[in-house]
């Protein structure tokens, strides 16, 4: 027989396709519609989020930084309940991350808070001492890009039933008008910062990086269950 | 149907795909050793203001050395393999030279375009799938074209039956455009929003869970398909080629394929152990990772043996060393991995710096070796000259060989030492380190980390230097060398 697909190249690439395909079939498929629910009382991410979810990427905190506490005594010691399938629902990407240069964020949002971040963010060793994470100082002055995030909410609210209200619809003057509820959301963050530049550019109505990615890194944890509570 | 008479080969895109592996790889490995110095020292961060951090440039060495070099290496040997197993030039079809020379031409845009977009933060954030919708679909494009070439030549082909280095290119082909058409599955926002926002934007179709089963099913066959499957298909003909020995048995290499493509894609699910995924799916993927063993050491075997009876040529000729190493490498690598995806091991493992260790023993002591081993073997037949220095060669080998076995021993240390740094109690139950205890300890690893990164460069360089001068300046040849390539 192999003798026989070695001479028929059609049916040798057929033979290939068949004998690699069908592990993915049988490991991916059959939990996949089980593991797209979330769990009972979250919240998606808030417009804002999303955009300092979009910082997180473009800065590719995942490199050092997983979402993911496994369950072992040493790491919900260190970082809170294990992780649950259900609790990233919303998360398109994933991103739990491979390695772990620095700790685990999956609950961030539940120990630290919006002057901490701005500390560190500004200069990772003036919290942490010995820290090797770079400083991310850009993100004070380049501004989110909330409009893409808004696209992202319509997008996987009418594709994927992510439950927005009737506020998030498509079209640019939706984008506008909702954007009031962005910038409220993202004064409550500027007004627990310090820096001066930050707070006069939200005055303005300009949201930095900074901001949005605060707002995303406090939704990690607890946060985003209120609702329920 | 065979002629006897020799054919004259084209090989202007395999000579187009060599130059990229030598740019890609140069500019990949500077990168990486870049980011390497800046785990040891942090100030490095900020050479090129928001794109010089650590974390902006670790997709861009993982991609310029995956589609940039390693792509390029299977190229090149493709194009260059394929013509003389299957006994057939591609000057003979124009056809399929237009379609070879305009893929060339597309992955060199495509490759430009990836390293602009990630130094801006455009990415998808997939690990290994950073590039944008936009990219995506001109990479399909690529790999379609890829495809036209290949079956295109076999189409014309003389040589009937199939040579194993085929099986392996096909399979790659195959693998690769299945794996990642599915994985990239995603939704451009700017059309779902009414024209809101970036047009490079896009949305994962999967989330959470389900995304990450489905980017570790590519992540981890992505180095089947990549890392592997075509290297594979490359030593098989260039190990036989260079010593003159007949593959030592065909048995095996059946064997070793078919088992291959059947085990490989279950292991995907090791990437996540202990994590949210049904835990039937880690044990498969756990499973399935050590019988993985056995077609991967069929493959390593089969061509160790094949040297038998001339292991003098292992001290007479380099490139016979460079492949014997790469096919040691294969073994240690293949062994490691297995290991590493038993739970309880993983458990210490997994988020540490065992796994980059684990992954440069396979790249740099397997991948990059082979390509290196077979561009050397190619240069006299495509530039007919003889290779420019034997010393360089060799000294590049040992300087190489230090450099891996630098690396991965000290990324084993400082893996183990941080896994059990994170768990370590006192003798009341708590926590003994705080997690900064445990990235200060790794700063001496680190730093040898970053030397053999510079040793490795080093290495490269010499390399590129060699190859260019084979190409420029070396003594030209009247005929083409039968086995052994020549060198000065």
């Amino acid at each position: 027989m192999f003798h026989w697909l070695e001479k028929n190249p059609f049916f040798f690439a057929v033979g290939v396709f068949l004998v690699i395909a069908f592990a993915g079939l049988i490991e991916i498929l059959p939990n996949f519609a089980e593991a797209s629910r979330p769990v009972a009382g979250l919240r998606p991410y808030t417009v804002l989020e999303l955009a300092g979810k979009e910082v997180y990427k473009k800065d590719n905190c995942i490199a050092c930084h997983s979402q993911l506490i496994r369950p072992f005594k040493a790491e919900t010691d260190r970082y809170g309940q294990y992780s649950l399938s259900g609790e990233y629902a919303y998360d398109r990407p994933f991103l739990w991350g491979s390695k772990r240069t620095g700790p685990d964020l999956h609950r961030v949002g539940n120990y630290r808070t919006t002057d901490w971040h701005e500390n560190h963010m500004w200069e990772p060793t003036s919290v942490v001492p010995g820290s090797i994470m770079p400083a991310y100082k850009h993100m004070f002055t380049n501004k989110a890009d909330i409009a893409t995030a808004y696209a992202e909410a319509v997008t996987v609210k009418n594709l994927f039933n992510t439950p927005y209200g009737d506020d998030i619809k498509a079209g640019k003057e939706a984008f506008e008008s909702y954007k009031p509820k962005i910038l409220a959301e993202a004064k409550k963050i500027a007004a627990e910062m310090k820096n001066q530049d930050v707070k006069d550019a939200v005055a303005k109505g300009e949201i930095p990086e900074i901001v949005a990615l605060i707002a995303y890194l406090n939704s990690l944890g607890d946060s985003r269950y209120a609702a329920a509570k | 149907m065979q002629s006897n008479a020799a054919l004259e080969y084209d090989y202007t895109v395999a000579k187009l795909y060599t130059y990229t592996a030598i740019v890609f790889g140069f500019v990949g490995m500077l990168i990486g050793t870049l980011i390497a110095a800046q785990l040891a020292w942090p100030e490095l961060n900020y050479l090129f203001g928001e794109y010089g951090t650590f974390s902006r440039l670790r997709p861009l060495h993982t991609n310029v050395v995956i589609y940039g070099f390693t792509v390029s290496g299977v190229f090149a040997t493709f194009y260059y393999s394929a013509q003389r197993v299957l006994k057939v030039s591609m000057a003979e079809s124009k056809f399929v030279n237009g379609v070879a020379k305009l893929q060339f031409v597309l992955y060199f845009i495509a490759a430009a375009s990836m390293v602009i977009t990630e130094l801006m933060g455009i990415t998808q954030n997939k690990e290994y799938a950073q590039m944008e919708w936009p990219l995506d679909l001109l990479i399909v494009v690529i790999w379609v074209l890829w495809g036209v070439a290949m079956f295109g030549l076999i189409g014309i082909r003389r040589e009937k039956a199939l040579y194993i280095s085929m099986w392996y290119f096909i399979a790659c082909f195959l693998g690769v455009a299945m794996l990642y058409l599915f994985n990239n599955m995603a939704v451009p926002t700017y059309f779902t929003s009414g024209g809101v926002g970036s047009i490079m934007h896009s949305v994962s179709m999967y989330s959470g869970t389900n995304d990450a089963l489905v980017q570790w099913w590519w992540g981890h066959n992505a180095v089947a398909f990549v890392f592997t499957v075509p290297i594979v298909a490359m030593i098989y003909y260039f190990l036989p080629k260079e010593s003159g020995q007949a593959v030592y048995s065909y048995k095996l290499s059946l064997l070793s394929f078919w088992g291959l493509m059947f085990v490989y894609l279950w292991a995907g699910s090791h990437h996540l152990l202990w994590s949210t995924v049904p835990d039937w799916m880690q044990t498969m993927g756990s499973i399935f990772s050590v019988v993985l063993i056995l077609p991967s050491w069929g493959s390593a075997i089969n061509m160790l043996l094949t040297m038998k009876g001339e292991w003098n040529q292992l001290t007479e000729n380099p490139l016979i060393k460079f492949m014997v190493l790469a096919s040691t490498f294969y073994m240690l690598s293949t062994l490691e991995g297995p290991i590493q995806a038993i739970k309880s091991v993983n458990a210490i493992a997994h988020f540490t710096d065992w796994i980059p260790g684990h992954v440069h023993d396979g790249v740099l002591g397997w991948v990059a070796f082979m390509i290196m081993a077979g561009l050397f073997h190619m240069a006299p037949r495509m530039f007919k000259r003889e290779i420019y220095s034997k010393k360089l060669i060799e000294a590049q080998f040992w300087l190489q060989t230090t450099a891996v076995v630098l690396y991965f021993t000290s990324m084993w240390i400082a893996g183990i030492t941080q896994g059990m740094m994170w768990r370590a109690v006192d003798e009341y139950g708590n926590l003994m380190y705080s997690f900064i205890d445990t990235v200060t300890v790794l700063h001496p690893y680190y730093a040898i980390r970053a030397l053999a990164g510079i040793l490795y460069l080093t290495g490269f360089v010499m390399f590129a230097y060699n190859m260019v001068k084979t190409m420029t300046s070396s003594r030209e040849l009247s005929e083409e060398p039968q086995f052994r390539s020549p060198m000065a």
